[in-house]
């Protein structure tokens, strides 16, 4: 099945069979391997993408829900938001083994982008579904607000 | 902070799998066939008291492929045990999630068959107003019926919610190791009209 997905505000043409999770349309025939597989069961976010601004969970997303649609990954994130949580990743030093990061991060911005100044109970209910092995989830909550108090 | 328990949470995923199963397998060996229900209903008018009409009705409305999505507080609840759906989902303010966990996040509009993930059409959570759990049958009955509550339905939307959406529909094919609905959904639509027939009479609250 042909479509056209805008990915990273580039139109792309995507040829691919229709029931084909988006997570490997966009590592396997797009090479943007900065979004990860972890469960592909939507249990634990490793895969999360914005589609049409909102984040969902790659891997339960087809490809033929993405006709004409707006994709963004860990790769095309811009602007100030997207700025603000990388500097405060940086400098609370938020990473451990870094696997979980870059669904961590898609949510983080997704979060902010719709509650600008959240709450711990924001943060919770947003950032739940986002599983961390390495348990970073002190320096994430810390790391949302120091974005939120700085973008 | 509940979202450190997430881990762990992958614990019930399997507790659930084993008690879908074994909810299918205590599944009723035969059914009553669609074509002997009206004569049964018809029975059960003429010997029960009117309100028990609504008892069948009220038997599906709390099987867990309903009720699960009809919570009367903001967690949507999953499997026949009916725990809270995992992940810290809650309500949101348009009953379709909250920020980043919207039901679209990962629900699509049919079963994913790969992943597990159940799917229908408009997959949401029943408004606050309609819900369910811990009710007896009649204020069940009278939540179900007070169209201030169930947006504006009137008996015969209600049936036609029943006999038609599908969403409502997915209950009786939830696909999967899900329990579906009992008894067949034809069956079901039989009571459901004896009862919207008779007046929708409600049993009294003592009962």
């Amino acid at each position: 099945m042909a479509m056209t997905v805008t990915i990273n505000g580039k139109k792309t043409s995507v040829d691919a069979d229709p029931e084909t999770p988006l997570l490997w349309v966009l590592r396997d025939e797009l090479k943007l391997t900065g979004t990860k597989f972890g469960c592909g069961a939507a249990l634990c976010g490793a895969c999360t993408v914005h589609l049409d601004g909102e984040a969902v969970r790659s891997c339960q997303i087809q490809a033929r829900d993405c006709d004409g649609r707006e994709v963004t990954t860990i790769e095309g994130l811009s602007g100030d938001v997207a700025k603000a949580v990388q500097n405060a990743w940086l400098k609370l030093d938020v990473v451990q083994c870094g696997y979980c990061q870059p669904g961590q991060i898609m949510s983080a911005v997704g979060l902010l982008n719709q509650i600008p100044k959240p709450t711990d109970d924001d943060i919770n209910k947003a950032m739940d579904g986002n599983v961390c092995r390495c348990a970073t989830y002190h320096r994430i909550r810390a790391a949302i607000h120091e974005a939120a108090n700085s973008a | 902070m509940r979202w450190l328990r997430s881990f762990p949470n992958f614990l019930p995923v399997v507790a659930a799998l084993a008690i879908g199963g074994a909810g299918f397998l205590l599944q009723p060996s035969a059914h009553i066939s669609p074509q002997s229900a009206p004569v049964q209903v018809a029975a059960a008018h003429a010997a029960a008291p009117s309100g028990d009409l609504f008892a069948p009705v009220a038997a599906v409305l709390r099987h867990p492929r309903c009720m699960n999505c009809h919570p009367r507080d903001d967690r949507p609840r999953q499997g026949d045990d009916r725990h809270p759906h995992l992940q810290n989902v809650v309500r949101g303010e348009d009953n379709l999630g909250f920020v980043n966990a919207r039901c679209t996040a990962c629900h699509r509009d049919e079963n994913n068959n790969f992943s597990g993930v159940p799917g229908a059409p408009n997959w949401h959570l029943a408004p606050l107003s309609m819900g369910w759990n811990g009710l007896g049958d009649a204020d069940l009955c009278t939540t179900l019926k007070d169209e201030s509550k169930n947006g504006g339905k009137d008996i015969a939307a209600l049936v036609e919610h029943m006999e038609k959406d599908a969403l409502v529909l997915w209950g009786w094919a939830p696909g999967g190791d899900r329990t579906p609905v009992t008894p067949p959904h034809p069956e079901f639509i039989t009571q459901l009209k004896a009862w919207a027939d008779a007046g929708a009479p409600c049993p009294t609250a003592a009962k």
